[in-house]
C-alpha cells in the first residue's frame, strides 16, 4: 500500500511510526468514520474535475505519500496580498498580471542584473520537485513543483565575501494586491534565508505546478521554495533578490517577533507559543500525522543547525 | 399554574431568533453535501462552530442591556434561548475538535489541549458554560434561589474566555478578535450597578417590536383552528 523507501533516506523510526499510524487508522472511531465520509467526499470531487494539461512524472514523494490534488493546491491559500481567507485567494488573483515579470537581483554580489522571467525559464534548468509543504497552521501537502536550484542562480551571481543573507522581497502593488491597503503589515512581504539555506540543494525557485506554469494563487510567476520551513518562508510573487550582510526582517518577524522567527524550521518539539506543532493534517487526509523532524528533510538539512540551539533559533 | 403546554407560545420574534439560531447549522449541512467545506473541512466546521457559539454567546448578554437601556423586553425573552444555543454550538465545537480533529487521541489532545494556552483558555470556557446550561431550567432557578443570579453571572467568565481564546488563535491579525472584546467590555460596563442605573434613567425612546414579530405566533394558529378553545384555559 505505501512504498518503504530505503532506510537511508528514511530513518527507520520515521517509516516504523508510520507503520503503527497506518495501523492506527483500522481503529476508525465514529469520529474518524464521519470523517472519512467526509475526506472521500472531498477527494473524489477533486479528482472528478480534472484539469487538462496536469504533468507529473509519479503520483507520491520519496516517502511515498500522494500527491495533494491540484484543485486543493489551488483553492486553499495563504496569500494574504490577496485575502486572509484561504479560499477566496484564488478568485480574487485570478486576473493578476505576470507577464512582464522582473526580478532584480543586487547587492554583495559581483554580477548585480535585472532578469525577465524568460531569462529565468530559459538559462536554468527547469526540473520537477515533489515537495511536502507544512504549514505553520499545522496543515500540509505534497506538492510537484516544477523550477530550478537557487544555488545555480547564486552562483551565477557570485555573492562576494561578505554576504551572508539572502533577502527576497515580493511586488508590492496595492491595486493587484488588495490585502496591501491594509496598514496592518509592513509591506510589502520580505524573507530571508542564510546563504548557506539557499545554497542547499533542495531550495529552488518555482515556476510551475503540477507541469503547468504557476497559478497567481500559488505565488506566480516566481516563488520560492524551502521544503524544510514553514510555508510563510517560501515568499511568493518575487521581485527583488538581495544579497546582504545582515540577517534580514521578514514580514511575519516584524509583525510578531516573539512567534515568528527568522528560521521557523518545521520541529515537532518546538512548538508555536500558542499552539502545538506535534501534529499536522495532510490536506484530505482523515486523520491528524505526527510532525517530522524538518519536515522529514532532516538528512538533508540538519547539518545546518548543528550546535544551535532550535528553541532559541525558531 | 394548570395551564396546558402543548406548544410553547412563540411570538413571531422568537421564532425569528430560534431560525437565526439553527441557520448557521443549517448552512454546515447544505455546505457539507455540497462539498462546499473547503479542502480542509474539519479546520473549516472547527471555525464555523467556534464562530457561532461566540456570537450567540455575545448576543444572549446583550439581552438585559437591551432592556436596561431601550426597554426591549422581547430581549428578555430570548436570552436563554440564546445562551442553550451559544452552549449547543460551543459543544459542537469541542467534539469536532476532540473527536474529529483529534479523534480522540489522548496523547496528542494532552498536548493540544494542555500545553497551549488558546485551546485551554477555550476549553475553560466551555467547562464553565455547561453548569449554566444545566441549571438553566425553571426547577434549577427555583431550586437555587438568589444564589442562580450568581452562578449564571459565570456566563461574563465564559465570554472573558472564549474572547481570549480567540485572540490567541489568530495568527497575527487580532483586529477582528478586538471587536468581539470591545463589545464585550461594552456589554459587561453596562452591567456595573451605577451605570446600569444611569442607563435606565437615560429615557432612551422605548423600542418595541412591530405588530406582527410582537404577536404570539404559535398562538394565533392556534385560536385560528379553535384548538385552543378545546384545550382551554390557554392564558
Amino acid at each position: 500500500m505505501i512504498k518503504i523507501t530505503p532506510s537511508e533516506i528514511t530513518p527507520e523510526h520515521v517509516y516504523l511510526s508510520r507503520r503503527e499510524f497506518l495501523k492506527g487508522m483500522g481503529v476508525a472511531s465514529a469520529g474518524a468514520l464521519l470523517l472519512a465520509a467526509c475526506g472521500r467526499n472531498s477527494l473524489s470531487s477533486q479528482q472528478s474535475s480534472e484539469v487538462e494539461g496536469l504533468q507529473v512524472s509519479t503520483d507520491s514523494d520519496e516517502l511515498g505519500d500522494s500527491l495533494t490534488p491540484y484543485e486543493a493546491i489551488t483553492n486553499y491559500n495563504n496569500f494574504y496580498e490577496f485575502s486572509v481567507t484561504k479560499e477566496a485567494v484564488a478568485r480574487l488573483s485570478s486576473d493578476f498580471v505576470t507577464s512582464p515579470w522582473s526580478v532584480a537581483v543586487g547587492g554583495l554580489i559581483n554580477n548585480p542584473k535585472t532578469y525577465d522571467l524568460d531569462d529565468l525559464l530559459k538559462n536554468f534548468r527547469q526540473e520537477e520537485r515533489v515537495y511536502r509543504l507544512r504549514c505553520v497552521e499545522a496543515w500540509s501537502m505534497v506538492i510537484p513543483w516544477a523550477g530550478f536550484s537557487l544555488a545555480e542562480l547564486l552562483k551565477e551571481l557570485e555573492p562576494t565575501s561578505k554576504a551572508k543573507y539572502v533577502r527576497f522581497e515580493s511586488l508590492y502593488d496595492p491595486e493587484q494586491f488588495p490585502g496591501q491597503k491594509s496598514n496592518w503589515y509592513n509591506w510589502p512581504y520580505v524573507e530571508g534565508l542564510r546563504l548557506d539555506e539557499a545554497m542547499n540543494g533542495l531550495t529552488i525557485l518555482a515556476t510551475g505546478l503540477y507541469g503547468k506554469s504557476l497559478p497567481p494563487q500559488d505565488g506566480a510567476p516566481i516563488r520560492l521554495v524551502v521544503p524544510w520551513k514553514y510555508g510563510f518562508k517560501s515568499i511568493k510573487s518575487i521581485v527583488k533578490i538581495d544579497l546582504v550582510e545582515e540577517m534580514p526582517v521578514s514580514l511575519w518577524m516584524a509583525a510578531a517577533p516573539n512567534e515568528y522567527g527568522f528560521y521557523a524550521n518545521v520541529n515537532p518539539k518546538v512548538n508555536h507559543p500558542r499552539w502545538s506543532q506535534a501534529s499536522e493534517r495532510r490536506i484530505g487526509e482523515a486523520r491528524r500525522r505526527e510532525t517530522l523532524m524538518f519536515n522529514g528533510y532532516a538528512e538533508q538539512v540538519a547539518y545546518l543547525y548543528e550546535g544551535m540551539d532550535l528553541r532559541e533559533n525558531y | 399554574m394548570s395551564r396546558i403546554k402543548v406548544l410553547p407560545k412563540l411570538s413571531g420574534f422568537q421564532l425569528l431568533v430560534h431560525a437565526a439560531s439553527l441557520a448557521p447549522l443549517a448552512f454546515i449541512l447544505v455546505d457539507y453535501f455540497n462539498n462546499n467545506l473547503t479542502v480542509n473541512p474539519i479546520q473549516e466546521l472547527t471555525f464555523r462552530t467556534g464562530k457561532t457559539a461566540l456570537v450567540l454567546l455575545v448576543c444572549s448578554l446583550a439581552c438585559t442591556p437591551l432592556n436596561t437601556i431601550f426597554r426591549f423586553r422581547p430581549a428578555l425573552k430570548v436570552r436563554r434561548a440564546l445562551g442553550l444555543y451559544a452552549v449547543f454550538y460551543a459543544s459542537l465545537h469541542f467534539l469536532i475538535f476532540v473527536g474529529l480533529d483529534y479523534t480522540f487521541d489522548l496523547d496528542l489532545l494532552q498536548g493540544a489541549i494542555f500545553e497551549k494556552r488558546y485551546a485551554l483558555v477555550g476549553f475553560a470556557a466551555f467547562l464553565v458554560l455547561l453548569p449554566l446550561a444545566v441549571t438553566s431550567t425553571k426547577g434549577w432557578m427555583k431550586r437555587l434561589g438568589r444564589r442562580w443570579t450568581r452562578l449564571h453571572q459565570l456566563v461574563y467568565v465564559a465570554g472573558v474566555l472564549a474572547v481570549i481564546h480567540y485572540l490567541w488563535l489568530v495568527k497575527s491579525d487580532i483586529r477582528v478578535p478586538l471587536v468581539y472584546a470591545a463589545i464585550l467590555i461594552l456589554l459587561l460596563v453596562a452591567r456595573i450597578p451605577a451605570m446600569r442605573r444611569f442607563l435606565s434613567n437615560l429615557g432612551l425612546p422605548r423600542v418595541s417590536l412591530p405588530d406582527f414579530l410582537g404577536r404570539s405566533a404559535t398562538q394565533s394558529r392556534r385560536t385560528a383552528t379553535h384548538s385552543s378553545r378545546t384545550l382551554g384555559r390557554l392564558e
